[in-house]
């Protein structure tokens, strides 16, 4: 009987403490999801382009998003022009960074060789410099060749991709887990290093090459310091990012606001989409890259 | 833990100058004991490889040699002389009494100076670098007909390109990138610490000089006429206080919500993940922004809570330097904890179950479950992740400037030669404000990332020998 009364005991802890997850479940959802609802509200907003402080559009429009899509007379909103350039950049720079990384996370985990623990030491050190310092003697050497301003798309490319092989780590966590037996069993049958790579090692690393290339793909719709520092103000070489921060200065922000909204929506969907479509590869990459540092 | 490191370093030391010896006596013996063919590629290089039949690498060899020659001759050597003044003569306008203007006269150019000479000390490198390999070969092709055995063919090198050589290969590429676009630059900031070099001093109309230790005495003294070096103080203080808070919510938070989510019982898991896993989706810095105009002074929230009769006026909350920093932690909490959520996710999967069952045995309640194995093993194997959370922390730049560059108001304590910084401000935002400013301040800029770099390396060095991963490798094993 007192045991019988003790479970019970036990079941109603559980409950009510399962009770008080659930409440603080539902109360993040809604603190985490409520500022996307109010974006999508504010721009549909008609009756105001500036900040209002109500949610609720009281005149429901498209004007906001008309305006992304036409010429702008004051050439303000060039938004189709920054997100050409937003995506040329991320799609070029996604598959070198990808080429990049692989070759040196595959290099640095599989071969031995002179100099292999010197150049990772030299890599983890470089590191710890902020890497913008780079920009103030790229930016003069890239302006010379017209590669910075409403020229920058081949500048970020190359700035996004040159030193990518600093990001090495995650995908040579992964290439450290594939059995080095195989490589050597085809060794012994008289592959080469190189026939090992591409018919053996790299039809294994699916997963680790889309997580790389989502990464890279993703990272020039985020990246805010160099590539305002290569825009330099020049509106036609913007990318999304720069070019809708731009919208929200104290100057632009009442003409433009629920532009900027607009905009969000427009920049966040096809992303968003393309990132739940691929997120078991991001979420196993990012937990691989968490664990073995 | 400590002795054995400063030990390491004497001994890496001792090993440097030992190999630099080993090297030297090892350039004289081969001399010594070659045959002419030998010596003479001490003059020639590859001229040992072109007489033994490795035409490829001795025509390499040959061109190098041609090419460095030819370029120190012509530009190199005037490149390392100018280097010395950074340049004498700067752009001049004079009067040309023909067409009756002003003409622009060229003069020198500090910066390209610099880096000019920089390259050309970077090629004498790599020619000594080659000298030595060259002499190397010879060596070891004496030895290897000595024994009546082969050479390799120009054939066989080809093809251990891609067998046994293929890393040369593949990392090719990938380290000319880190070398011209990471290296170069770097080394180029450095020596710009050392100079004038700002909006003035141009390099080009203003000709830029060396001032040794001028601009870090500048930094560390309180009485260089300006508030340098209070401002560099303060704004280091906040980036560490920033980083340890951003770093350790997040941490701990999103271990917290791993768990809930994950507890037996909880239903709707793939829901609850899914959420939060939708805002890591939506690009950050639509949210950052956003996030930000919800907090001005007639954003929904203000909105919101006159219209709930809470507050009669709005508040500023970027205007107030303390809740401004209050607020970018907690909205980094709200950009960081879905990340956080993953990885602990993944982690907590893989703690051996039985651990709790004897735990529960024992006695032991949910929360001295967490405290005694949950955090311990989640610090263990997630040591390494904290320490480069915590300086990628040091340089968040985009959380800071995208929420608070629209609103935070500069602190007038903070003004430096003309540009100002807020309270808010963490070292890579100001370094960023300093170089893009009107008053484009590169000297101080390069002794900022000089800081930076000090800053991170020592808290890496020390961090790394405390972590328990390092200490005691076997206790999850």
């Amino acid at each position: 009987m007192s045991d019988n009364r003790k479970h019970m005991g036990m079941k109603a802890k559980t409950t009510i403490g399962n009770t008080v997850i659930y409440i603080i479940l539902v109360l993040m959802s809604i603190i985490w999801l409520i500022p996307f609802v109010c974006i999508v509200f504010e721009s549909f907003r008609g009756e105001n382009t500036g900040q209002v402080g109500y949610l609720i559009p009281k005149q429901w429009s498209w004007a906001n998003y008309k305006a992304l899509f036409v010429e702008d007379p004051d050439k303000t909103v060039q938004f189709m022009l920054w997100y050409k350039n937003t995506f040329i950049i991320a799609a070029v720079s996604s598959l070198i960074h990808t080429f990049i990384v692989l070759c040196t996370s595959y290099t640095l985990s599989r071969m031995r060789f002179r100099g292999r623990k010197a150049l990772m030491n030299i890599m983890l050190v470089l590191g710890m410099f902020p890497g913008f310092i780079t920009m103030i003697v790229l930016y003069t050497i890239l302006s010379k060749i017209g590669w910075t301003g409403a020229g920058s798309v081949p500048g970020l490319i190359l700035i996004y991709t040159a030193s990518a092989a600093m990001g090495y780590y995650v995908s040579k966590g992964f290439f450290d887990t594939v059995p080095r037996s195989l490589d050597e069993a085809a060794r012994i049958d008289g592959a080469t290093r190189a026939q090992v790579l591409f018919r053996i090692t790299l039809p294994m690393a699916k997963p680790i090459v889309i997580y790389q290339i989502l990464t890279a793909f993703m990272a020039p719709w985020g990246d805010f310091i160099f590539a305002k520092y290569i825009a330099h103000g020049t509106s036609a070489g913007m990318t999304v990012a720069v070019g809708m921060q731009n919208l929200i200065t104290k100057s632009n922000n009442s003409a433009h606001y629920t532009h900027f909204c607009a905009a969000g929506v427009v920049v966040a969907i096809p992303i968003t989409v393309l990132f739940m479509f691929l997120q078991k590869y991001y979420v196993e990459g990012v937990t691989g890259g968490a664990v073995k540092g | 833990m400590k002795r054995t490191t400063s030990n390491n370093k004497k001994n890496s030391f001792k090993q440097f100058f030992k190999a630099v010896g080993t090297e030297l006596s090892d350039i004289v013996t081969t001399f010594k004991n070659g045959s002419w063919i030998t010596r003479v590629s001490y003059l020639i290089m590859g001229f040992g490889n072109l007489v033994r039949g490795q035409i490829l690498r001795g025509l390499l060899f040959l061109i190098f040699e041609a090419v460095f020659i030819a370029y120190m001759i012509t530009t190199g050597v005037g490149w390392l002389q100018k280097m010395g003044t950074l340049g004498t003569e700067a752009v001049k306008r004079v009067y040309d009494p023909i067409y009756d203007v002003y003409v622009n006269v060229e003069g020198d150019n500090s910066f390209f100076i610099l880096l000019y000479a920089l390259l050309t000390i970077i090629f004498c490198i790599a020619f000594i670098w080659a000298w030595r390999e060259n002499i190397r070969q010879n060596r070891i092709s004496e030895e290897l007909l000595g024994k009546g055995k082969k050479l390799t063919t120009t054939r066989q090198d080809l093809k251990a390109l891609v067998d046994e050589k293929f890393y040369k290969t593949l990392l090719a590429l990938p380290m000319t990138g880190i070398v011209v676009f990471m290296v170069l630059p770097i080394i180029f900031m450095i020596f710009i610490a050392f100079t004038n070099y700002d909006a003035e001093h141009n390099g080009y109309t203003v000709l830029f000089s060396w001032v040794g230790l001028d601009n870090f005495k500048n930094l560390f003294s309180a009485s260089s006429g300006s508030n340098l070096g209070y401002t560099f103080v303060h704004i280091l203080g906040w980036t560490l206080v920033w980083a340890f808070f951003a770093t350790f919510t997040n941490y701990f938070l999103g271990i917290v919500v791993a768990l809930m989510i994950n507890k037996k019982g909880i239903k709707l898991k793939k829901m609850w993940r899914g959420i939060l896993v939708l805002t890591i989706a939506i690009p950050q810095f639509v949210s950052l922004m956003y996030v930000s105009k919800l907090f001005s002074k007639n954003g929904l929230i203000n909105g919101f809570l006159i219209n709930m009769g809470l507050i009669d006026w709005p508040i500023e909350f970027w205007q107030n330097s303390t809740y401004a920093r209050i607020l970018v932690i907690l909205i980094n909490i709200w950009i960081g904890i879905p990340y956080l959520m993953l990885i602990a996710t993944g982690i907590l999967m893989n703690i051996p179950q039985d651990l709790y069952e004897s735990a529960r045995i024992d006695g032991a309640n949910p929360f001295q479950q967490f405290k005694s194995i949950t955090l311990p093993y989640m610090l263990f194997v997630t040591g390494p992740y904290l320490l480069t959370s915590f300086i990628g922390n040091i340089n968040n730049f985009n959380v800071i400037y995208l929420l608070t560059s629209g609103g935070v108001v500069s602190n007038p304590k903070y003004t430096v030669f003309g540009t100002s910084a807020s309270d808010t401000d963490l070292l890579i935002t100001w370094l960023f404000n300093i170089t893009t400013g009107a008053t484009s301040d590169y000297k101080l800029a390069a002794v900022i990332a000089i800081m930076i770099f000090v800053v991170v390396s020592t808290i890496s060095v020390i961090s790394y020998n405390l972590m328990p991963s390092n200490k005691n490798e076997e206790d999850f094993q």
